[in-house]
């Protein structure tokens, strides 16, 4: 088995938080990983990316080749379709519905979603709305690791024990929020299957 | 063996620790920071070593070769560009008589991910004339890192470690071993092999070039540098270097045969098992991170019996980074295309300055001022604050090196242009701005030098400057600079005209003048609540 994942979104919007729930599920599975991230200068507001790949044997290359990735997870609508060369012809492109408009020649929302709704295989999650009704916009990436568990190799148990041992020093309160928001995000993709 | 997931940076942290530092010492930069954050964090935990920021790449391998001197190890980490800055102390150390072991963690950035070029520090090993170990796992980094302290108290030479930013920057699980106890104070003996006066340095040079073989026979016989042969296919064969490993075998299931395949992780380059793989075959790809190293050293002038393909001849591209798919093309493999969708034009995103941050305020304040002269030159410097090349301040006009806009600064104005700006943040100022201010100061340059001052090193992940702002004042003063010419302001929007007008005032003085511009980077509070959480 083997799984890759090309995580997308804008400098600032926590890609990197998301990978780190899913690579510590897929330890717990007894998955290898290997996650690949952007530091420096891009996370100033730029295109950030990261890769992501499980597998039950050895990974060898950090990076993804194109037309491999098995998934797209994306916290930015625009932002999912940069990297959709990457992505194999059944695989599937998961992202939040909510624009990051810090450019002067953002395109029109509507457009995007129509491209997106075009693909052979696409989710559109309202993450910031679903963050909400599990009772913080904060839990917003946790809505979206919630909806790629949907399609991910990795154990929904294995997710929420990460998502505990990782926010557990911030409260109960916190991580009771984020497990709901994963629970949400799972629902709405789950659901639309 | 207890294992642990970490970066390729955090893995050579924790080499480092279990290979019995005494001390590390750092400047920030892309993509090595993440060594000296993953050992200050990890310090508490792991027992008494120093784990510093420095001035600058120089002072930290200045400070690591003094811990040598006395019989402890040091690490010193930096990025390829800041190399630069450390060679002299770098390429001088290989003469010393190196006691504790001194290991140089140096992290190129092909690709430019973060960075203002793409430099090989293969080629500063080379050039030492010392041994390099290129890591292609996060598991190897640890262990290389741990060979690099005894290759490094073995041969008494600086030992480099060479990563690459996709190595640096991806996790893998890495399985740790047994930590061994620090080095105890012991000065070294060898009273003519820290001096390096002409008498003792030729001698010193002479015994470093005859410890070449040796060097030359540890990597031939490093069981890290694989040679397989397959004795029934002879159109070509492979070497690989760094993580052309990783993208290679990325690829191999899908190709007709396997070739001979050399991979080379420790340099001197083993020039034995190329020639025997060259025996074999009719050309040779070479596919390595970076600069067309090994490529060249077989290709050299003359024409080598052997085709030798990779950067040089377009078999690779010879700028950027390798990738699965550049690699995939190079062994002849069909290019894999995913899905494409149309009609709708990708914007591009590029970097920008944090809403809120008091750089945006002070570039406001600067095309103000700037703006009532016919002429201008702005130079500037290595920071977020570059940014300020790109819409909508587009106020800057030079970036060259660190601290290089000040000493740019005074030679355009010494060539008779006015007026002349030099924009640099706190932390590229204590690093290499000092010195050519002082140089400004003493000639008497006609010139206005905005500092830029947020208090932290932004652009690398918030940390802390060397020296804490309330100085930076006093020092511009020590230095010479007229106390009536140093004028501090605030960038905020609310004083935007009132700033303009300061410095419009100061271009207009003859002489050096100095604008400290003060206000905290808007991510502090988010990087100390993060490091004070651990993260």
């Amino acid at each position: 088995m083997k799984y890759d994942v090309i995580l997308a979104g804008v400098g600032g919007q926590g890609v990197l938080s998301l990978a780190a729930i899913i690579t510590l599920g897929a330890m717990k599975d007894g998955l290898t990983v290997r996650q690949s991230e952007v530091h420096g200068m891009a996370q100033r507001g730029g295109a950030v990316q990261a890769h992501l790949r499980l597998s039950d044997q050895t990974i060898v290359s950090d990076l993804i080749g194109k037309a491999s990735a098995d998934m797209i997870l994306s916290m930015e609508p625009i932002e999912s379709l940069r990297y959709l060369a990457y992505l194999k012809a059944d695989g599937v492109l998961v992202t939040s519905t909510d624009p990051v408009k810090n450019i002067p020649t953002y395109p029109e929302v509507e457009g995007i979603y129509a491209t997106i709704r075009g693909l052979p295989s696409a989710q559109l999650i309202e993450a910031a709305a679903l963050a909400q009704q599990a009772g913080s916009a904060r839990s917003t990436n946790m809505v979206m690791v919630g909806a790629a568990s949907a399609h991910l190799p990795v154990q929904e148990k294995s997710l929420l024990a990460a998502i505990d041992e990782l926010f557990s020093r911030k409260g109960e309160k916190v991580v009771e929020i984020n497990r709901k928001a994963f629970q949400i995000g799972w629902e709405t993709a789950a659901l639309a299957v | 063996m207890p294992e642990a997931v970490l970066l390729g940076d955090e893995a050579l942290a924790m080499g480092a620790i279990d290979s019995g530092i005494s001390a590390a010492y750092a400047y920030p930069g892309t993509p090595s920071s993440e060594i000296m954050e993953y050992l200050q964090a990890v310090a508490p935990k792991y027992g008494d070593f120093v784990a510093e920021w420095c001035s600058n790449e120089k002072t930290a391998y200045e400070a690591a070769v003094g811990v040598s001197l006395v019989g402890r190890r040091a690490l010193v980490s930096m990025k390829h560009v800041g190399l630069n800055v450390a060679a002299d102390p770098f390429i001088n150390s290989a003469l010393l008589a190196i006691h504790g072991g001194l290991v140089l963690a140096v992290a190129d950035d092909p690709g430019m991910h973060s960075s203002q070029n793409e430099q090989d520090s293969r080629f500063y090993a080379d050039f030492a004339r010392i041994i390099c170990l290129e890591p292609r796992t996060q598991g190897e980094v640890y262990e290389m890192t741990r060979e690099a302290f005894d290759l490094s108290e073995r041969f008494h030479i600086p030992v480099m470690v060479r990563l690459t930013t996709r190595i640096a920057h991806s996790r893998a699980v890495v399985q740790t071993g047994e930590r061994r106890p620090q080095n105890p104070l012991n000065k070294s003996t060898e009273k003519a092999g820290w001096l390096l006066l002409p008498s003792t340095a030729r001698k010193l040079w002479a015994e470093l070039l005859e410890n070449q073989g040796q060097f030359l026979a540890y990597a031939e016989n490093s069981p890290y540098n694989t040679l397989e042969l397959n004795e029934e296919f002879f159109e070509f064969g492979v070497i690989t270097a760094g993580l052309g490993w990783n993208y290679y075998m990325e690829n191999r299931d899908e190709m007709a045969v396997k070739p001979s395949h050399l991979h080379i992780s420790v340099y001197p380059i083993p020039g034995e098992k190329v020639r025997r793989l060259a025996e074999r075959v009719k050309r040779i790809v070479v596919i390595e991170e970076g600069f067309s190293f090994i490529e060249r050293a077989l290709l050299g002038i003359l024409v080598p019996a052997v085709k030798i393909s990779g950067k040089e001849d377009g078999t690779l591209p010879s700028t950027g980074e390798l990738t699965p798919d550049n690699v995939r093309e190079a062994m002849g493999l069909k290019p894999k295309q995913g899905i494409e969708a149309t009609g709708l034009e990708i914007p591009g995103r590029p970097p920008q300055l944090c809403a809120g941050c008091p750089h945006r305020d002070s570039y406001d304040a600067l095309n103000q001022a700037v703006a009532g002269f016919d002429q201008k030159v702005v130079t500037a410097d290595i920071g977020c604050y570059t940014l300020g090349y790109l819409p909508p301040y587009q106020a800057i006009e030079t970036c060259l090196c660190m601290g290089a806009s000040v000493g740019m600064a005074k030679g355009a104005s010494q060539a008779g242009f006015h007026p002349v700006v030099a924009t640099i943040g706190d932390g590229t100022f204590l690093h290499s701005g000092i010195t050519p201010l002082v140089d400004a100061v003493a000639s008497g340059s006609n010139m206005t030098l905005l500092i830029l001052d947020n208090s932290i090193t932004a652009m690398t992940g918030g940390q802390q400057t060397i020296l804490t702002s309330s100085r930076l004042e006093k020092l511009v003063h020590g230095i010479g600079v007229d106390p009536d010419h140093i004028k501090l302001i605030i960038p905020l929007k609310k004083h935007t005209a009132e700033n303009a007008e300061i410095i419009r005032r100061e271009m207009e003085y003859e002489g050096v003048s100095v604008i400290i511009a003060l206000r905290d980077c808007i991510q502090t509070p988010k990087e100390k609540k993060k490091k004070e959480a651990g993260e």
